[in-house]
């Protein structure tokens, strides 16, 4: 079953299209790598499947809901965090945990014990009263992504969640993904990390608003005879034009 | 003094023993290193380990609590205003004027040196080039990796002898990092030292000499090379072919020091009495299959990890 | 071309470029011009009336009655002595009082003359002077039908009083007020946030490392706002002598002369906040609110200081603004001359100097 299913998707800016009819699928329970330079046209294609940003022209459904026509249930659906902003850093851990779960609509009882849980599983107990800004940059991502799947989304969408991370929680970070996916939680991911891109099912590589390639990193590395996800990316990458 | 110019390189950054810290956070614990005459030296660590206080203290923007920083014999605490001539820095964040055009930043960052662009133009030219199709494009509106082309070019403009570079490349994409990074060599042979920080482990290999640096304190000084031969343990690669639970499998083996996933295979650092066949008996009881294990030589990355793991 | 010159050059840029700011900055001077200059002339009304007649007779009894039928006037009653109009006053019960002396009409029929006095609640100067000219009005008017019927001629002698503010300083006086205010939060905030963005967008932290002088980034800032400034008083001045008719009496350099002293002074100011905030909203907080108060309250734009505590009108002393206010009333509406002028233009040069040195010295070298 597929929860992406996007067909030439477009989005213009004027006489700009930062995201030039793209097409493709998204299968439930997997990891797909969203890859490509900055100014790719990435941020906007990830934009539209959220329902902030309609799209000029194409068709799409995310969790099996229109974009056009059903953002609101689309919202409802998918968990969002990004390296920029993941969490309120004046607030307390349990406070934002404590925010977030009431704006997906959950009841006090349920916030109350998932929050327990939650903390438990992550060995956060002892942090529950500490304020995020004075968290280690790899245990708020951690608890960031904790709260985005808090909600149990269909889908979630992490944008370069592991920017700057250092490397044990970055695996730490990659592990936990794993996990939520074999719960069954799609994970749309990007990074600038190649090595990170080993670890998807799939992976699309995004060349001036289009998508260039979009296959599992094996026969990706196959087909561009390349070592690793690194070299495919630079291969690939390098054709690219536009500049902005 | 002739003889040992002859036979060590110049050394251009003295760094003893440096301590920092914001209330009870303490952000350098003791740093010391020297980087040498047009040496390529890289601060490795991820964010929060004290790059950033260890460049500011260089940069002359912040007082060191105890310990001395020397720049080409130029005290960075008492003669600030001097060092201020010899560098070329380019902070963390991007820290050139949106508003002003590609043009217009390099202008005034040339006056504020008080030079001209024409006079240092063959420094910059190679960078400057591929950005000047665009140089009445205004700064904000540029991308991540033309942005840092912008800003190494801004920080060169007055000829400096030493560039500190505060994470250039953090959230810059694999393509445009690369370039970055050929441009760094083509400064180093004009003569000028660099001291860069990174993030990205694999970016280690393109310095000469690098430092890992870790919650205020230098895991290592050596060159990328000597880094890696110093790791002390053997390490494996393995895959495997189904893969749910195996990190923990693998991890739970008596003989296993750490397990981490790298790319699509798991890097396995063991202790001694490890024995490969013993350890493919216990995967395959625990129902793994396709497994295929080998010995690996050690990256940076995987220096850093058993670093870590010690703390 | 110097440091400095491509400094200054810089930041016109970022003016130029910023256009929605411009707009508000150049903007706001006439929209608050014209706003005040429409409120002031707002019409009057329900104006509070206590009538003290002491000795009732035909006369006074019309003149009540047709204050009484007067739409703009409400009699509130008749009261008994001065003092409980006083009271009254002080309360706040009453805008006004018409007090008739004992024997208004015998006085009338025999001399020829009476005296009637009008008290009114100056606090409000454009209330009380429309107050007492809506009743001096209807008494003229009565006057005038008396006269018709009556061959003996005969006349109402009025006093008017005007309590808690007697100098009647009226609605011309908002324009030196307006002047003040404007120029003194627009100065302090466009510096204090242009040099706290610096710091926030990190390009401070690329200038600090270069040889350039703090104090010449400072200094650079405060010219583009000079003009900027220049312009708002130009429009200012424009403004209240062709479209809300306010003469300027006095010498007209001098009048620029003591503006560009403030303007200068509230930049300095400006200086000196960026040296204590670490965000921009701290900025526009500091130099927009925490500055409009005092500037409003205690400057003597609206309220006149003379009716306020002692401690207020000690820390009056204190508000640039309030000696920028009184120089300006004095050369635009009174017309005097520079001698007069010279204890404001004094304190307001030293204010300048003080708060110029205060934050070259508060200019850090290194990032806090």
């Amino acid at each position: 079953m597929n929860v992406i299913e996007v067909s030439e998707l477009t989005k213009k800016f004027g006489s700009f299209t930062a995201v030039d009819h793209i097409s493709f699928d998204v299968k439930e329970g997997e990891i797909f790598g969203f890859l490509g330079a900055n100014g790719a046209g990435k941020t906007t294609a990830i934009q539209m499947l959220c329902g902030i940003s309609n799209p000029t022209s194409g068709k799409g459904t995310v969790a099996g809901y229109d974009i056009f026509k059903e953002n609101e249930q689309i919202k409802h659906n998918i968990g969002y965090m990004s390296q920029k902003f993941s969490l309120y850093e004046d607030l307390k851990v349990w406070e934002n945990i404590r925010l977030f779960a009431g704006i997906y609509g959950m009841n006090d009882k349920e916030i109350k014990e998932n929050t327990r849980r939650l903390l438990k599983q992550l060995d956060f107990e002892s942090e529950r009263d500490t304020m995020v800004a004075s968290l280690p940059l790899g245990w708020k991502q951690k608890l960031a992504f904790s709260i985005a799947i808090f909600h149990t989304p269909k889908i979630v969408f992490l944008d370069e969640p592991t920017g700057g991370v250092d490397p044990a929680a970055r695996r730490q970070f990659w592990e936990m993904i794993l996990d939520a996916a074999y719960k069954g939680i799609t994970v749309f991911v990007t990074t600038h990390y190649m090595d990170e891109a080993e670890y998807c099912d799939r992976v699309s590589i995004m060349v001036d608003g289009r998508i260039d390639a979009l296959d599992t990193p094996h026969n990706l590395k196959q087909q561009s005879q390349a070592q690793n996800m690194d070299e495919v990316f630079r291969k690939l990458a390098r054709k690219a034009k536009r500049i902005n | 003094m002739g003889k040992s110019v002859l036979t060590s390189p110049a050394i251009m950054i003295d760094v003893r023993d440096l301590h920092k810290s914001y209330g009870h956070t303490v952000a350098l614990a003791g740093v010391s290193c020297s980087v040498n005459d047009a040496e390529i030296f890289g601060i490795i660590g991820p964010d929060g380990a004290g790059k950033t206080s260890l460049f500011r203290i260089l940069a002359s923007l912040l007082l060191p609590e105890s310990g001395s920083a020397l720049m080409n014999g130029v005290d960075v605490v008492k003669d600030y205003e001097k060092i201020r001539r010899m560098i070329g820095y380019m902070p963390g964040k991007f820290s050139l004027y949106q508003d002003l055009t590609v043009e217009e930043n390099l202008y005034l960052f040339a006056t504020v040196f008080n030079t001209t662009i024409e006079e240092n133009y063959h420094l910059v030219k190679d960078i400057y080039q591929q950005i000047e199709p665009f140089k009445t494009r205004r700064a904000g509106r540029l991308s991540g990796g033309m942005k840092q082309k912008l800003a190494l070019c801004c920080a060169l403009i007055h000829k400096p002898e030493v560039l500190l570079l505060d994470e250039p490349t953090t959230g810059v994409d694999p393509v445009s990092r690369k370039e970055f990074w050929d441009m760094l060599r083509q400064l180093k042979k004009q003569g000028i030292s660099i001291l860069v920080s990174t993030a990205y482990m694999d970016e280690a290999s393109l310095c000469d000499r690098i430092a890992l640096i870790q919650k205020g304190r230098f895991l290592g000084i050596d060159t990328p090379q000597g880094i890696i031969s110093s790791y002390r343990r053997s390490l494996w690669s393995l895959h495997a072919g189904n893969v749910r639970g195996l990190l923990k499998s693998i991890r739970s083996y008596p003989h296993v020091r750490s397990c981490f996933a790298f790319g699509e295979s798991h890097h396995v650092a063991v202790e001694e009495g490890f024995s490969e066949r013993d350890f493919q008996q216990y995967l395959s009881s625990k129902g793994y299959g396709q497994i295929h294990l080998e010995p690996i030589s050690p990256t940076v990355e995987d220096f850093f990890l058993d670093m870590t793991i010690d703390n | 071309m110097s440091q400095f010159n491509a400094f200054v050059q810089k930041e016109f840029y970022h003016i130029f470029r910023d256009k929605r700011t411009l707009l508000i900055i150049l903007g706001m001077p006439i929209v608050q011009m014209l706003l005040f200059g429409f409120a002031m002339n707002m019409e009057v009304t329900h104006i509070r009336t206590a009538v003290f007649d002491p000795s009732p007779d035909q006369s006074t009894t019309q003149i009540t009655r047709r204050i009484e039928a007067n739409p703009y006037f409400d009699v509130v009653g008749q009261v008994h002595s001065e003092e409980e109009v006083n009271n009254l006053m002080r309360q706040g019960a009453i805008d006004l009082a018409v007090i008739y002396e004992s024997g208004f009409h015998r006085n009338i029929v025999h001399s020829g003359e009476a005296q009637i006095q009008f008290i009114a609640d100056a606090s409000d100067p454009n209330r009380g002077t429309v107050a007492t000219n809506y009743v001096t009005g209807i008494l003229a008017g009565y006057q005038q039908e008396m006269m018709q019927l009556q061959t003996i001629p005969f006349h109402i002698n009025t006093e008017t009083r005007m309590l808690y503010n007697p100098q009647m300083e009226s609605a011309y006086l908002f324009v030196p007020g307006i002047m003040g205010l404007i120029l003194m939060i627009i100065c302090t905030m466009m510096t204090s946030v242009s040099i706290v963005r610096e710091q926030e967008q990190g390009t401070m932290e690329v200038l600090l490392a270069s040889p350039l002088k703090p104090v010449t980034v400072l200094m650079a800032k405060t010219i583009p706002y000079t003009v900027l400034s220049a312009i708002n008083v130009a429009s200012i001045l424009l403004l209240s002598f062709f479209v809300l008719n306010v003469p300027i009496r006095g010498n007209f350099l001098l009048l620029l002369f003591v503006c560009l002293l403030y303007i200068l002074l509230s930049l300095t100011l400006g200086l000196l906040i960026s040296t204590l905030v670490k965000k921009q909203l701290d900025a526009v907080l500091v130099s927009g609110i925490g500055l409009m108060m005092p500037t409003l309250v205690l400057s003597g734009m609206i309220f006149p200081i003379g009716n306020m505590p002692l401690v207020l009108q000690w820390s009056s002393y204190f508000v640039p603004a309030r000696w920028f206010i009184t120089a300006v009333r004095k050369i635009m509406i009174e017309g005097q001359g520079i001698m007069t002028v010279l204890p404001e233009i004094g304190i307001l040069l030293g204010m300048t100097v003080f708060l110029a040195v205060l934050s070259i010295l508060n200019t850090k070298k290194r990032l806090a």
